[in-house]
C-alpha cells in the first residue's frame, strides 16, 4: 500500500550555528516554510522589481551571476552564468529552466533541507533565473524518495501564485512564469543532466550522447538549462548584494557562501554554510570533530564518487579548484568522515554495489564493470579474495574511466582506485589472510539480486 | 516473482475517477502526453496497490501512449513495485554515511525480528523488507522509509518501535 502521505520529516541534523547565514538564513524560523515568513524577510521584493523591469534586465541578470563567479552546486561545478550564455539567440523555440534535486550521490543531503526549510528562497531564485534566460516554464525535478520536498514545494508554488508572482502577465508585467515539480522514481542516473531530461520527457532516464548540449537542445527538443538547486537558491543574494559583496564572503579565493554537509563518523553530522573556500579542517570542527575520540582515517570530500582526501591533507580549502590540486574533487561538497575502525575494502565493496545497481545499463564498460568490481570487492571482503583481483581491480577500474557516455562509470572506478592505491595493504591483507582486522563484521542477509 | 506471475487477477483495470482526474492535471503540465508517464505510474501503483503489467496497459490507454513506452519505465525504475508489497514496506538505506552509523546491524536486527530477509514479505502481509540505496538521511542516519515516510537516527530498537506502532 502506497499511503502518499509523508509526514514531516526529522529537522535538519544539526542546523549551522556560528556560521554564515545567506543561504540558510531562515532556518530555524518558525513557518520559515511558509509565504508570510519569507515576506516577513524581505523576500520576493526582488523578484516584484526585476519582473516589473524595474531591476536588472536579463542579460545583466547573467553578467551579475557571471561575475559572481557562480559555480554548479550539484557536483560538476561549471560556471553558471557562462552555461547561460550557451542559450542559442536565433532558436524560436521556448526554452525551459529545469532544475536538479535528484539529489542522489551518496552522503549529500544538502538541498531537500533548502526545501524543507525554505523554499521560497529557492522558488525566488528559480524566478530570476528565469527571467534572466527567458523561460516561461521551469521544471524543479525531485527524486522519487522526496515526497514530502514534492508536497513543500508544491504548497509553495501554490501559495506564490495565489499571491500573483507566478503564472500569466505576473504583476501586470507581461512576463508569464510557471513552476511544476516534477517527481523522479528511484534511479541514481537521472541526476546526470540528460538522463534528468530523459526521466522527464517520461523515458528511462539514460544519458544521451553530448553534444549537442541541453542548451541547444533538452528537454522537449528545446533550449534547456539544467541547474541545481543550491545553485539557484544563491542567485537571489547574489543579486540582492551584488557580485562583488557576494563574492567576499568567499576565502582563499573562492566566491560566496557555500552549504557543506558533513556525515558518518562525527559528533554533529548536518549541513553547515559557510565562507566557500574554507577549509576541511574548519569543517570538521563545525562537525564537532571525529567522534568518540577516535583517529580520522580518511574523507571523501564531497559525495561517494570523489576520491580520497587523507587527514594530513585537512588544510585543503573545499573550493573546486583547490581540492582539484589535492587529487580529488569538491563534488556536492558534502563529506562523508571514517574513523579509524572503518575497513576501506568493506567500505568500497558497498559503494561498488551501489553503482552496479545504478547503472543504466547502456554502456559496456560500466554496465559490466560496475558488477565485476562489486563482485571482486565484496568476495576480498568476505575473505575469499583471490591474489588476481588485486590486479584485475585496478584494470578494471582503469577501463572504464573515460569509456562511458556519462560519469557514472568514472565514479564508480575513481574511488575504487583511490581507496585501493592509498589502502592497498588492507586489500592484500585481506586476500593473504583471509580475515579482516577490523573485527566480525555483521554481515547483514543480502538481496539476492543486484541490478534492475 | 516473476512480472507475468505478478498479473492482477481480474482482467482489464480500471481507473477511477479521481485518478483519472488527477492524470489530466499531470498531462497539462507537459507540452507531450509521454512526460506524464511517471506521475501516472504513481497514481496507478496507488489505485491498483502496485504495478502489473495490466496496471502498465491502463496508464498506456490512459495516456494514449504505446504500452510499450509504459512497461520500458515502469521495469526501468526502482519504485514502482512490480510485485505486490506488504502493507508496509521497509526500506533501509545500506549505504556509505548509514553504512558508517550502523546501517548493517539495523539491517540485521530488523531481518531477525520480523523473520524475514531483504526483498522477502512477511507471512501475515504486514512487512516487505528491502535494502535501498541513499536516501539522503546521510546526517541524520540510519535511516528507513516506510512506504512515503522517512525515518531517522534510527537504532534497532527504535525501528521495532516504530514499525510495531503503525496501524
Amino acid at each position: 500500500m502506497v499511503t502518499e502521505t509523508a509526514t514531516v520529516p526529522a529537522p535538519a541534523p544539526a542546523l549551522p550555528v556560528k556560521t554564515v547565514r545567506v543561504v540558510s538564513r531562515n532556518w530555524g524560523k518558525p513557518n520559515s516554510h511558509t509565504l508570510p515568513s519569507y515576506r516577513d524577510s524581505g523576500g520576493y521584493k526582488l523578484w516584484e522589481k526585476t519582473v516589473k523591469g524595474q531591476g536588472l534586465k536579463p542579460q545583466e541578470l547573467i553578467d551579475t551571476v557571471k561575475a559572481a563567479g557562480l559555480r554548479g552546486m550539484g557536483g560538476a561545478g561549471f560556471p553558471t552564468g557562462v552555461k547561460w550564455g550557451f542559450l542559442p539567440k536565433d532558436n524560436p523555440k521556448p526554452r525551459y529552466l529545469v532544475v536538479n534535486g535528484d539529489e542522489g550521490e551518496p552522503g549529500t543531503f544538502k538541498d531537500r533541507y533548502i526545501m524543507e526549510l525554505d523554499p521560497h528562497m529557492f522558488i525566488e531564485g528559480c524566478m530570476l533565473s528565469s527571467y534572466a534566460i527567458n523561460a516561461h516554464v521551469c521544471y524543479i525535478y525531485l527524486r522519487g524518495e522526496f515526497l514530502f520536498q514534492v508536497k513543500r514545494m508544491e504548497a509553495a508554488i501554490d501559495e506564490a501564485r495565489a499571491a500573483g508572482l507566478l503564472g500569466k502577465n505576473i504583476l501586470g508585467s507581461g512576463f508569464d512564469l510557471d513552476i511544476h515539480v516534477h517527481r523522479g522514481a528511484g534511479a541514481y542516473i537521472c541526476g546526470e543532466e540528460t538522463g534528468l531530461i530523459e526521466s522527464l520527457e517520461g523515458k528511462k532516464g539514460q544519458p544521451r550522447l553530448k553534444p549537442p548540449f541541453p542548451a541547444v537542445v533538452g528537454v522537449f527538443g528545446c533550449p534547456t538549462i539544467v541547474n541545481n538547486v543550491e545553485t539557484l537558491t544563491h542567485v537571489v543574494p547574489i543579486v540582492e548584494m551584488g557580485a562583488e559583496k557576494w563574492k567576499a564572503l568567499g576565502k582563499n579565493g573562492a566566491p560566496g557562501t557555500k552549504l557543506y554537509g558533513i556525515s558518518g563518523h562525527v559528533n554533529k553530522p548536518g549541513v553547515y554554510e559557510l565562507p566557500f573556500g574554507s577549509t576541511m579542517r574548519e569543517l570538521l570542527e563545525f562537525a564537532g570533530g571525529v567522534r568518540d575520540g577516535k583517529k580520522l582515517k580518511a574523507i571523501v570530500p564531497g559525495g561517494a564518487s570523489c576520491p580520497l582526501l587523507l587527514p594530513d591533507q585537512l588544510d585543503t580549502p573545499l573550493d573546486f579548484d583547490s581540492i582539484k590540486k589535492a587529487g580529488t574533487m569538491l563534488g556536492t561538497a558534502c563529506a562523508i568522515v571514517m574513523d579509524e575502525s572503518t575497513c576501506m575494502v568493506r567500505a568500497i565493496a558497498r559503494l561498488l554495489k551501489f553503482y552496479a545497481h545504478e547503472s543504466c545499463g547502456q554502456c559496456t564498460p560500466c554496465r559490466e564493470g560496475t558488477h565485476w568490481l562489486a563482485k571482486m570487492l565484496t568476495r576480498i571482503e568476505h575473505g575469499e579474495g583471490r591474489e588476481q583481483d588485486l590486479t584485475l581491480i585496478d584494470e578494471v577500474a582503469n577501463n572504464i574511466m573515460g569509456n562511458t557516455i556519462c560519469a557514472l562509470g568514472d565514479a564508480a572506478a575513481m574511488p575504487t582506485i583511490s581507496y585501493f592505491k592509498k589502502f592497498r595493504h588492507e586489500f592484500e591483507e585481506h586476500v593473504k589472510t583471509g580475515k579482516c582486522r577490523f573485527g566480525e563484521h555483521e554481515v547483514a542477509p543480502r538481496q539476492v539480486t543486484i541490478g534492475p | 516473482m516473476s512480472l507475468a506471475q505478478s498479473e492482477h487477477p481480474k482482467g482489464p483495470l480500471e481507473f477511477s475517477a479521481k485518478a483519472k482526474d488527477e492524470i489530466k492535471h499531470h498531462v497539462a503540465k507537459y507540452p507531450d502526453r509521454r512526460a506524464a508517464t511517471l506521475p501516472a505510474l504513481y497514481v496507478a501503483q496507488r489505485e491498483f496497490g502496485y504495478v502489473s503489467p495490466a496496471a502498465m496497459a491502463t496508464v498506456a490507454r490512459e495516456l494514449d501512449i504505446p504500452e510499450t513506452w509504459v512497461r520500458e519505465v515502469a521495469t526501468w525504475y526502482t519504485m514502482y513495485n512490480k510485485v505486490p508489497v506488504g502493507k508496509y514496506h521497509v526500506q533501509l538505506c545500506g549505504n556509505i554515511s548509514c553504512h558508517l552509523t550502523g546501517a548493517d546491524k539495523l539491517i540485521h536486527g530488523l531481518s531477525q525480528a520480523l523473520g524475514i530477509k531483504p526483498g522477502e514479505t512477511s507471512k501475515d502481509g504486514r512487512y516487505t523488507l528491502a535494502e535501498v540505496e541513499c536516501l539522503a538521511s546521510c546526517g541524520s542516519g540510519p535511516a528507513m522509509q516506510v512506504n512515503d515516510d522517512y525515518h531517522e537516527h534510527l537504532t534497532v530498537e527504535k525501528a521495532l518501535k516504530i514499525l510495531r506502532d503503525l496501524p
